[in-house]
């Protein structure tokens, strides 16, 4: 509240002289706060399940290097997404959109593996009704595909509207709330990767 | 510019009709949509006790059916806690939490109008239930397995999916709040200056954003036992129903204290100005609320001392359980120390804050007795639960919400509610309140377990069930004068005037009802209880004396120093436009919720909501926030 | 009782109109304080109502009648003795407030404005802090003593199955000749002066089971295995709670459906000798009468009852069979008998049925029609769903009607009541 800075001048005047940056990323963290919690709890869940496989398979399909190599892309998106948030604070959106498209083509490279993995999972016998296990590995994992995937089309959305030239601090999309959520979801990925794969081996 | 004095225009709050209502932004509009919705929903959750008393009132009761008893003490529940308090609750906070920070709308007033709809569409759901099959019927806390045993029986469907969507709305509005708190607070207005209702407000938002997603997991994992073969909560296939009930309660407790946390600082607003004193230890009331916060996440389990978690964690719990009532007696002490050495003024809004206290140690004390925990092997799912939750969320939390529509319906309409119907409203709920939930202490310790739908005779509980569904009819009998005022006092009331109570905080410095912009200019705030501070300097023995400059109750220019060096003037104001997007997305969202409901055939359902709600989405993100500004 | 609570109803009701007329007119000082006090007094004359009512009823926790329940109730009775004398002091500070510095006409000098004092503050948070402390040591002591579980050969082992909506037991120390273990329904039976090591599972939901004379409540949950120990006063076998001598009532206390109000029990104390007889008749095998009523009423039996219900008999001929079904569920490390429906052997020397909310018609000759109406059709005088019957899962919602003609119902009873 100190420095007053007056960015927008329409959402200025609603609020009565506040900084809409701020306010945007306060609502950004809390939100995030509370997915940590989300998180939390489906890997508690998975924790409390993780040996009752009730004879059905279990950590013994895990494909570690694959999912390791897939990890590391999702990794990598992260140092994209960080470019481009760059790259448009200097306003080089031209820049800008070539890794906005690069993290969101990363992401997508993640997500294909998730699926390839649980196909393959699925063959050998693991399902949701298996165990337990399977139905806590399934949905951890499945939730955090689905916030990747909300991630990638929150990006996509944003590269077509750099393209328009529209993107700018008016809409609640902007690169740098979209690169807090992407980090946080690559954050919860190590988390997940280490609890699910690495513990069990 | 300053706010014209006498002049009352009631209906000045902005344009008219349904749609100005269906896409308001305004935090002002929003909260009384809150406020009737909950009112509305009372009178539901109301009916449905009065036929579960019905039922209890004689041994063998035969008024209702067990399948309509369950659907109907459930719904009770339900309706009580998600449809009444926290709304109500959402209410008192929308309308005031942005003016009592001298902000002129909450952070996301779309977002605003979003929790709104989602929640009413949330609450048409569940009851559409009755419609189409029946009620859901596993009690609010939908234990697993009983909850996934009928996966073919979708009442349970609508429990998890309603419950599911209220939460979301109440996490969106949570963010929305600490954002307006931590970012909007007027020039002046630090932490410590907020009112104690804002700080209540504020832990409640951190509450609801912490301890929703547990339960969001819990229903999406119970919804995927009974819909998907996942097999989470089936002791058959390895899973462990105790799993439900952790993160049920990690959520479940604190929600008790989101439900009376914000009734805490209603009466915390209230006392001092009817005691015509400030709050007896403000930083403590404050930090006591902020504590009871943190150690609520620490508590959960004192709901499960009968399920076998373990003696050593049981102790452990029922000790953190009696930690939560230091904090809780430090408010109490203040509040009374607030009174003490005051000129004490019996309206309305005071008579109910008084009767909040004196309510909230009965139930405050019997909730210690629940830490006692071999005590509380006896007390845990019997009456005296119910007695003792009674006396919390309807002697405290109702009786605090109720003080604080007496306290601002004239901020609200412009006109006050009469003083003697609710004087005759007090009394008649206070009495019939007590003789309801009494009895129920003295049937729970003789044996009478609750959610049974009817008992056998020479169990000893004959009489106290008939006094106890005597004194449920005069709680109803309460309500009715209750709505007989508001009806009655909305057209021929006595006009507010913008300061009817001599009040300490902003709300009372601007007109009653307070303009779309709520302040033409942003005020600086100097003190805690900047307002009254205006008004009254202190003389040498510390009593309060007027200042002869702004009698009249009038909040006149806010100061010739704008700390932050910006004046703006009322023809620069631009507020947000109204917008369709939010109710369209929550209608979307209900839609798919609709589907979810019924897979076998709601795919339909599913991608006609999903098509609607990326509409409403794609809308709200392009359209621009006012209008008229490109 | 009653007329303390109507007492405290009318000053309730006094003060009402008082405080309105007041309003209006002032009135003497004395009137006013004691109708003051009178509104102090009204909760506190309810808890000291609630505390000198020991309490009553065959279901009573505040009528203990064993230790265990004993030592829980001496712990409540503290909670609530310092609970009222906190009660009884915020609330004289709190109305003495509300007396004292009321609004007066003659006096409009404003309050000093006080805005705290933080001695008063830390004061009022090391007091309750104390308080708390100090009732926390025996009640931590009290919980590890009431959660022991008994060991030893004087300790009778019970297995207890919750299904909805009834109880199954089964003492798995008295095995008969024939290898059968016993096992009854509804109704407990245990020797006075004996602790009793309950190990109890869920064959479907969560129950809780509570006999609030005894002990606290333990849920039951299925896949897990928890426990729960019973003991009964010497005296309990003289007492008449208004359903027989020695005879202590219990129910489930946790939600389980539709039906959950109907799934009572009772416990039967006996003295050592007593019990015993009672064990060992239960070992016996039902006798199938050669002819009569009751041979046709078996021959219904094994046609349609033998689908869910064990009973062991021994025919006219002499030979000893066990009919119908046998199910088990593990636990933890245990083994429990998890019947569809429960065993019907002794049937004829049991005072209730449908989870102990109905007489049988040999404990109560008026009950006679209770009966006649569940062979008809269970559902009609119990909420039970069986249409949503899936048995090979483990889901029983109730017995469904099978369709028996009025003679088989009075063949059936005839031969219930022979199985004594």
């Amino acid at each position: 509240m100190a420095t007053h800075t007056a960015p927008d001048p329409a959402l200025d005047a609603h609020a009565g002289g506040h900084d809409v940056h701020k306010t945007r990323k306060t609502a950004m963290w809390v939100f995030l706060g509370s997915e940590c919690l989300f998180f939390g709890s489906m890997i508690a869940t998975f924790l409390l399940y993780r040996n009752t496989t009730e004879g059905g398979p279990g950590a013994e399909l895990f494909n570690v290097p694959f999912t390791s190599a897939s990890s590391f892309v999702l990794l990598m998106s992260s140092l994209t997404m960080v470019l481009a948030h760059n790259a448009f604070e200097r306003k080089d959106s031209r820049q800008g959109r070539v890794w906005l498209a690069g993290t969101a083509l990363l992401g997508s490279i993640f997500l294909a593996g998730q699926i390839f993995e649980f196909t393959e999972f699925v063959h050998e016998g693991l399902t949701l009704s298996t165990s337990p296990f399977g139905s806590s590995f399934y949905m951890l994992t499945g939730f955090h595909g689905a916030h990747v995937a909300i991630g990638v089309m929150m990006l996509a959305a944003m590269f077509i509207l750099s393209l328009t030239g529209r993107l700018n601090d008016e809409h609640g999309l902007n690169v740098e709330l979209v690169g807090l959520y992407w980090h946080f979801v690559d954050i919860v990925w190590i988390v997940i990767f280490t609890v699910i794969y690495l513990l069990q081996v | 510019m300053a706010v014209t004095t006498e002049h009352v225009e009631l209906t000045s709050t902005g344009e008219r009709g349904l749609w100005a209502w269906i896409t308001t932004v305004d935090h002002k509009r929003i909260g009384l949509l809150y406020a009737v919705t909950a009112f509305a929903f009372f009178i539901f959750g109301g009916i449905e006790a009065l036929f579960v008393r019905w039922q209890l009132a004689q041994p063998n009761g035969e008024v209702l059916s067990a399948a309509a008893y369950n659907q109907l003490f459930t719904m009770h529940g339900l309706t009580m806690v998600f449809l009444v308090v926290m709304p109500i609750a959402a209410a008192f906070t929308n309308y005031f939490l942005p003016i009592l920070l001298g902000a002129r709308d909450v952070a996301f007033p779309r977002l605003n109008a979003f929790s709104y709809w989602l929640f009413l569409f949330a609450g048409i759901i569940i009851y559409t239930s009755f419609f189409v099959g029946g009620a859901p019927d596993g009690a609010w806390v939908g234990y697993s397995p009983l909850a996934t045993q009928l996966p073919e029986v979708v009442r349970m469907d609508y429990w998890s999916i309603g419950l599911q969507l209220l939460g979301v709305a109440s996490i969106a509005s949570s963010a929305n709040f600490i954002a307006t708190v931590f970012t909007m607070r007027a020039p002046g207005m630090t932490l410590l200056r907020m009112p104690v209702f804002v700080w209540m407000a504020l832990v409640v938002a951190f509450l609801l954003i912490f301890s929703l997603p547990p339960v969001a997991i819990g229903l999406f994992q119970l919804f995927f036992d009974r819909n998907f073969g996942t097999v989470f909560y089936e002791a058959a296939a390895g899973g462990d129903p105790l799993l439900w009930q952790h993160l049920f309660w990690l959520f479940g407790h604190p929600e008790v204290y989101v439900l009376i946390l914000p009734a805490m600082g209603i009466v915390s607003e209230v006392l001092p100005v009817f005691s015509r004193k400030p709050l007896f230890g403000y930083e403590f009331v404050v930090f006591s609320g902020v504590a009871i916060g943190f150690v609520g996440f620490g508590v959960w389990s004192h709901h499960m001392f009968t399920s076998g978690m373990g003696t050593v964690a049981e102790a452990g719990f029922g000790i953190a359980t009696m930690i939560i009532a230091v904090p809780t007696g430090v408010k109490i002490f203040n509040w009374i120390g607030t009174t003490w050495g005051g000129r004490l003024r019996f309206d309305t809004p005071m008579l109910f804050s008084l009767g909040f206290i004196a309510m909230f140690v009965i139930g405050g004390l019997s909730g210690v007795t629940h830490a006692i925990v071999p005590a509380d092997t006896q007390q845990h799912d019997s009456y005296y639960v119910v007695a003792h939750f009674h006396y919390v969320l309807f002697g405290g939390a109702i009786f605090g919400y109720v003080a604080g529509v007496y306290y601002w319906f004239g901020k609200w309409t412009g006109r006050m509610l009469n003083e003697r119907i609710g004087k005759w409203h007090f009394w008649l709920m206070l009495i019939g309140f007590n003789l309801t939930f009494a009895p129920q202490h003295i049937l729970g310790l003789n044996g009478m377990p609750r959610r049974t739908y009817r008992y056998g005779e020479g169990l000893g509980w004959d009489f106290w069930n008939l006094i106890s569904t005597i004194g449920a009819f005069t709680i109803a009998v309460s309500i009715l004068v209750f709505a007989y005022n508001i009806i009655v006092s909305r057209k021929k009331g006595e006009i507010a005037g913008n300061d009817p109570w001599d009040g300490r905080t902003l709300e009372w410095s601007i007109s009653s009802p307070p303009p779309v912009h709520n302040f033409d200019e942003i005020p600086v705030v100097t003190s805690l209880d900047d307002f009254w501070h205006k008004k009254y300097a202190e003389d040498e023995e510390g009593r309060a004396v007027a200042m002869p400059a702004v009698t009249g109750g009038t909040l006149v220019d806010t100061g010739p120093e704008d700390t932050d060096g910006h004046d703006e003037h009322h023809e620069d104001m631009h507020m947000p436009s109204p917008s369709y997007y939010p109710a369209l997305t929550s209608l979307g969202i209900g839609i798919t919720g609709y589907g979810l409901i019924y897979l076998s055939w709601g795919w339909v359902a599913i991608a006609v909501g999903g098509m609607i709600t990326l509409w409403g989405l794609f809308g709200w993100s392009l359209e621009p926030v006012t209008r008229d500004e490109h | 009782m009653p007329p303390t609570f109507g007492a405290v109803r009318t000053n309730v009701g006094e003060n009402d109109k008082v405080t309105r007329r007041s309003q209006q007119h002032e009135r003497p000082q004395g009137r006013r304080r004691l109708f003051r006090i009178s509104r102090l007094l009204g909760p506190a004359a309810l808890l000291i109502a609630l505390s000198a009512c020991s309490g009553s009823g065959p279901q009573s926790s505040l009528e203990p009648q064993g230790p265990i329940a004993q030592d829980i109730d001496g712990l409540w009775e503290l909670v609530l003795i310092l609970a009222t004398i906190v009660f009884v002091l915020v609330m004289i500070g709190f109305f003495v407030s509300i007396f004292r510095f009321r609004e007066r006409k003659n006096d409009d000098r404003e309050p000093k404005q006080v805005h705290g004092n933080t001695r008063l503050e830390i004061v009022w948070t090391i007091i309750p802090a104390v308080l708390l402390a100090v009732l926390a040591v025996p009640t931590i002591q009290t919980l590890f003593e009431v959660r022991e579980v008994p060991e030893g050969p004087d300790v009778l082992q019970v297995r207890v199955t919750g299904h909805q909506w009834w109880w199954e037991f089964e003492y798995p120390d008295f095995v008969g000749d024939d290898g059968r273990v016993l096992n009854t329904a509804n109704e407990l039976h245990i020797p006075a002066e004996t602790k009793v090591n309950l190990t109890m599972t869920s064959a479907d939901v969560i129950h809780s089971f509570w006999i609030p004379p005894l002990n606290g409540k333990r849920d039951v949950v299925p896949g897990r295995a928890t426990t729960l120990t019973l003991e009964a006063d010497g005296d309990v076998l003289l007492t008449n709670n208004g359903f027989g001598e020695g005879v202590i009532l219990g129910q489930c206390a946790e939600f389980c459906g539709l039906a959950h109000a109907d799934m009572r029990m009772r416990v039967f104390v006996h003295s050592d000798a007593e019990f015993a007889e009672w064990a060992q008749g239960q070992l016996e095998p039902a006798e199938v009468a050669a002819d009569g009523p009751a041979a046709a009423g078996y021959e219904t039996f094994t046609q349609v009852c033998t689908a869910c219900h064990q009973a062991t008999v021994q025919l006219p001929d002499g030979t000893i069979e066990t009919v119908g079904p046998e199910n088990f569920i593990t636990a933890g490390e245990f083994e429990f008998r998890s019947s569809f429906g429960p065993n019907l052997t002794h049937f004829g020397g049991r005072t209730t049925f449908g989870g102990a909310s109905f007489d049988t018609p040999w404990a109560n000759p008026e009950s006679l029609a209770h009966l006649e109406q569940w062979l008809a059709n269970p559902a009609d005088i119990k909420p039970m769903d069986p249409d949503r019957n899936d048995i090979p899962n483990g889901r029983i919602l109730g017995m469904p009607n099978l369709g028996l003609s009025g003679e088989d119902i009075d063949n059936l009873i005839a031969m219930l009541e022979g199985w004594d």
